[in-house]
């Protein structure tokens, strides 16, 4: 069925960061070096990468749809104005009614207003309480939720916790109808999404979709989740390669990050200018039970890869890699790349969470977005730490390739060229 | 690949092969019908938590598996797991190596629950006023004496467990699309096998999040039914004093096998997906568009998708919440699409017996309409003791009904503009 497919271009990128927004202050960024942007006293001892300040007006024009969202919703719903615009076809309604819409979302944001009041009233109620009812006492605990819930949990929070309303809200600001599809499970979801907006469109079940994801990585809901699993860098910020043993873990990032994949008949037809082909999505999962499996999983994906796109011969090898900074998770991505470079592929990775930070679901599509965007350039940056892992590139990049390890599970790979 | 094998459209015929359900008429698919045929409700008067003061009281609880206590995350699971048992050996699958294709799935999405806020709060240093900060410092300081909440709270947990429990191949794809989630999840099954990728997919679509924020959050949306008394009678879909929707839990899982894999291994074909359609509306958030237009266009992409015209639809597998605006959207919708001749098409509503069980829906009355396609029973929807003159259904009222069903249409729209459906039918004849 290999020879059948059809060509799948990405012919809009929307970036959001806190470096900027837009293709031209990615690429600067990168072309500089960095520094990145930090902010290492609002959630110390986290550091985070926050958003600059966006006039999200912009793309999302009524007041009434900006105050229905929180700030994932808003990064993203933005991000995909941005894809639809560089597309050129932001308000073409027809052309939308029939664009497919796959998103990658984690859970929504929680009210922690609302949550620590619930918990201090619970507090105070059973300090009160005569500590041997322990049954009366439980279920006094029990109804303070529905006592102060109906009064504070606002219906507009209760649909910012809703995944698929990132999809909802792109939906009804932009006006994407075709479909629309979330996918959960961190990193694994922007993966997939990539990976089956890919066979859709290559297999003539659909012909444009706009795919990607969002992150608020200023939230202190998602960063008790991350931490209760120790994912999280604490204290002073190095760069991917160079967090080590204790002092590992990834720096959360606020990230939008949208593309348009395009059948590439459907792309000429309307005269649409590529940024590049995506010519292959994979991905697998193992138990990452022992030292060694996550980076075997990936060396099956790469073999697969190979396959599917005909076209991985040993050479120069650009890898955008999307590494968390997570110890194990890492540990395995670096083995797995040190093996390409001994069966003679030429490695200049950069790890661009070391730039941009860590957006979970947002950041494959981030990975995918920077490839394009590098491809079209015909530039590939310096690299972004000192550690050696990440080597300079002269010339052009021919090829890019994305991983995307996710920080607990799934091994994505992708592969990014120039579109003839 | 033999013409007989394929679709109109030279794409693999798609077959269910296994099929399991948990829902608050109890455990697999047999019991589930014979109550469901019966007219029984699963509702009840809520027990797994006070309901004090919440204006609605009433749900569709599974209460005879999980864990206790109770947790979202635990009940889910557990549902995932007991409609995912046995499908392997239903199909006439070899076990050894576990399941031969990829994993489609929709589980809750991952949140602290209440228990364990509490358990993070009262282990946070006291200061004054305690902050989200102290949460976050009890858990950085812990070591890993919480790790046992990690799974509740990533997203990838559950999916990754159900690969892991019944060998399915590759990396899990967990969807979302609100109510339509289960649809949706045999939808990208669908999809994965006319794309040649696989022989075979399992979909699985679990939902067990009745708890007291749960029911607040709907509750504030204005969604839920306040007919608490008697709770078998709170769902009253398509009745004139219908005025929410019930929550409830339950899982439903398919074996989705290409026809020629399913009849070169001799397995049973319990039907057939004929055609997926969807549609997103971009209108409200809550609320579809007033002229029902995302809801046409779903109906009639599945029809389209199916190679079907709208009257070789014998029977419809409403969506039917029960909601005002729901029930009222849906008849306009099918109205537009089937004219007048809807009103001799029998549709029925599952949820007014058992309740909307949310993400699992789509998945859940799926099932029902395989087993009305099996069995020629048409389920009543129960509870329709006035009928509302502004939606005249044949609703197949408070009794089941028998009649021949070879083609079902299945509805399941969602929050956040989110409408698929379905087209199942028999086994094609050769």
């Amino acid at each position: 069925m290999t020879g059948e497919r059809e060509e799948v271009w990405i012919t809009g990128l929307g970036l959001v960061s806190s470096v900027g927004e837009g293709g031209e202050a990615h690429l600067a960024h990168l072309a500089r070096g960095g520094p990145p942007v930090l902010d290492e006293e609002r959630f110390a001892p986290y550091p985070v990468h926050p958003l600059p300040e966006i006039d999200f007006s912009r793309q999302i024009p009524k007041r009434g749809d900006l105050r229905q969202m929180e700030a994932w919703q808003r990064i993203g719903t933005y991000a995909a104005g941005l894809a639809l615009e560089d597309a050129g076809i932001k308000g073409e309604e027809a052309l939308l009614s029939r664009t497919g819409l796959i998103v990658a979302a984690g859970s929504g944001e929680r009210d922690t207003r609302t949550d620590q009041m619930v918990l201090e009233a619970i507090a105070g109620e059973s300090a009160g309480a005569d500590d041997s009812d322990s049954e009366g006492g439980g279920a006094a605990k029990a109804i303070l939720p529905n006592e102060i819930l109906p009064s504070e949990l606002r219906p507009t929070l209760f649909l910012a916790q809703l995944s698929n309303l990132l999809a909802g809200n792109i939906s009804i600001v932009h006006k994407v109808t075709g479909s629309s599809r979330t996918f959960m499970g961190e990193e694994m979801a922007g993966v997939a999404a990539a990976e089956i907006a890919l066979k859709r469109i290559g297999h003539g079940q659909d012909r444009i979709i706009l795919v990607g994801g969002a992150c608020n990585g200023e939230r202190e809901d998602m960063l008790l989740i991350f931490e209760l699993g120790h994912n999280l860098l604490r204290g002073a910020f190095a760069p991917v390669w160079e967090r080590q043993g204790a002092h590992s873990g990834f720096v959360m990032g606020s990230q939008g990050a949208f593309l348009v994949l395009e059948a590439r008949s459907h792309a000429e037809a309307r005269g649409a200018k590529p940024y590049a082909r995506l010519s292959g999505v994979t991905s697998g999962r193992c138990r990452r039970a022992g030292e060694g499996e996550a980076a075997q999983s990936a060396r099956e994906q790469f073999a697969r890869l190979a396959r599917e796109t005909r076209d991985l011969a040993p050479g120069p090898l650009p890898v955008l890699s999307g590494a968390s900074g997570t110890r194990d998770a890492t540990r395995e991505e670096r083995a797995f790349l040190e093996d390409l470079g001994r069966e003679n592929f030429d490695l200049a990775v950069r790890a661009f969470g070391s730039a941009l930070g860590h957006g979970v679901e947002a950041h494959f599509p981030m990975g995918l977005a920077l490839a394009a965007l590098l491809t079209r350039e015909g530039a590939f940056p310096p690299p972004l730490d000192e550690s050696g892992m990440e080597r300079p590139l002269s010339g052009a990049p021919e090829r890019i390739l994305v991983t995307g390890f996710g920080h607990w599970r799934g091994e994505g790979l992708a592969l990014v060229e120039p579109a003839m | 690949m033999p013409q007989e094998l394929t679709d109109a459209k030279g794409r693999p015929v798609v077959a269910v092969t296994g099929m399991g359900l948990v829902t608050p008429l109890g455990r697999g698919v047999a019991d589930n019908w014979d109550a469901l045929t019966r007219g029984r409700s699963g509702l009840k008067t809520v027990s797994r938590f006070p309901p004090d003061g919440l204006r609605t009281r009433v749900a569709g609880t599974v209460d005879f598996m999980g864990p206790s206590p109770y947790s979202a995350y635990g009940l889910s699971l557990a549902m995932a797991e007991a409609v995912g048992e046995g499908l392997l050996a239903q199909a006439g699958l070899d076990a050894e190596s576990g399941f031969p294709g990829p994993l489609f799935v929709v589980t809750p999405p991952s949140e602290p629950e209440w228990p364990q806020l509490r358990a993070l709060f009262d282990a946070a240093p006291a200061t004054s006023p305690e902050t989200y900060d102290d949460l976050i410092e009890a858990v950085r300081t812990a070591d890993h004496r919480f790790a046992d909440m990690l799974p509740g709270l990533v997203n990838a947990a559950m999916p990754d467990a159900l690969a892991e429990r019944f060998g399915t191949k590759g990396c899990p794809v967990s969807v979302c699309t609100a109510c339509a989630s289960g649809a949706s999840a045999i939808q990208l099954a669908v999809e994965a096998i006319r794309r040649g990728e696989t022989q075979a997919a399992l979909a699985i679509a679990s939902d067990g999040t009745v708890h007291p924020e749960g029911m607040v959050r709907f509750s504030l949306l204005s969604a839920l039914s306040t007919h608490n008394e008697p709770p078998e009678k709170a769902s009253r879909p398509f009745a004139r004093d219908r005025n929410g929707f019930v929550i409830a839990e339950g899982a439903a899982a398919f074996v989705l096998e290409s026809w020629e894999a399913a009849q070169a291994r001799g397995a049973r074909v319990l039907g057939v997906v004929r055609g997926c359609g969807e549609k997103a509306d971009d209108y409200h958030r809550t609320r579809s568009r007033p002229d029902g237009s995302a809801i046409i266009g779903a109906i009639a992409h599945a029809l389209e998708d199916a190679g079907i015209a709208p009257d070789a639809i014998d029977y419809i597998n409403a969506h039917g919440t029960g909601t005002p605006e729901n029930d009222k959207m849906e008849y306009l919708s099918l109205h537009a699409v089937f004219g007048d001749a809807i009103h001799q098409v029998p549709i029925s509503s599952n949820k007014s017996m058992i309740g909307h069980t949310l993400l699992a829906a789509g998945g859940v009355e799926a099932a029902f309409s395989l087993m009305t396609i099996a069995t020629g029973i048409m389920p009543p929807t129960i509870n329709y003791d006035e009928p509302d003159p502004a939606i005249p259904l044949d609703v197949v009222p408070n009794e089941a009904r028998q009649g021949e069903v070879r083609m079902v249409l299945s509805n399941s729209f969602g929050f956040g503009g989110q409408n698929v459906c379905l087209v199942l039918s028999a086994e094609p004849e050769i």
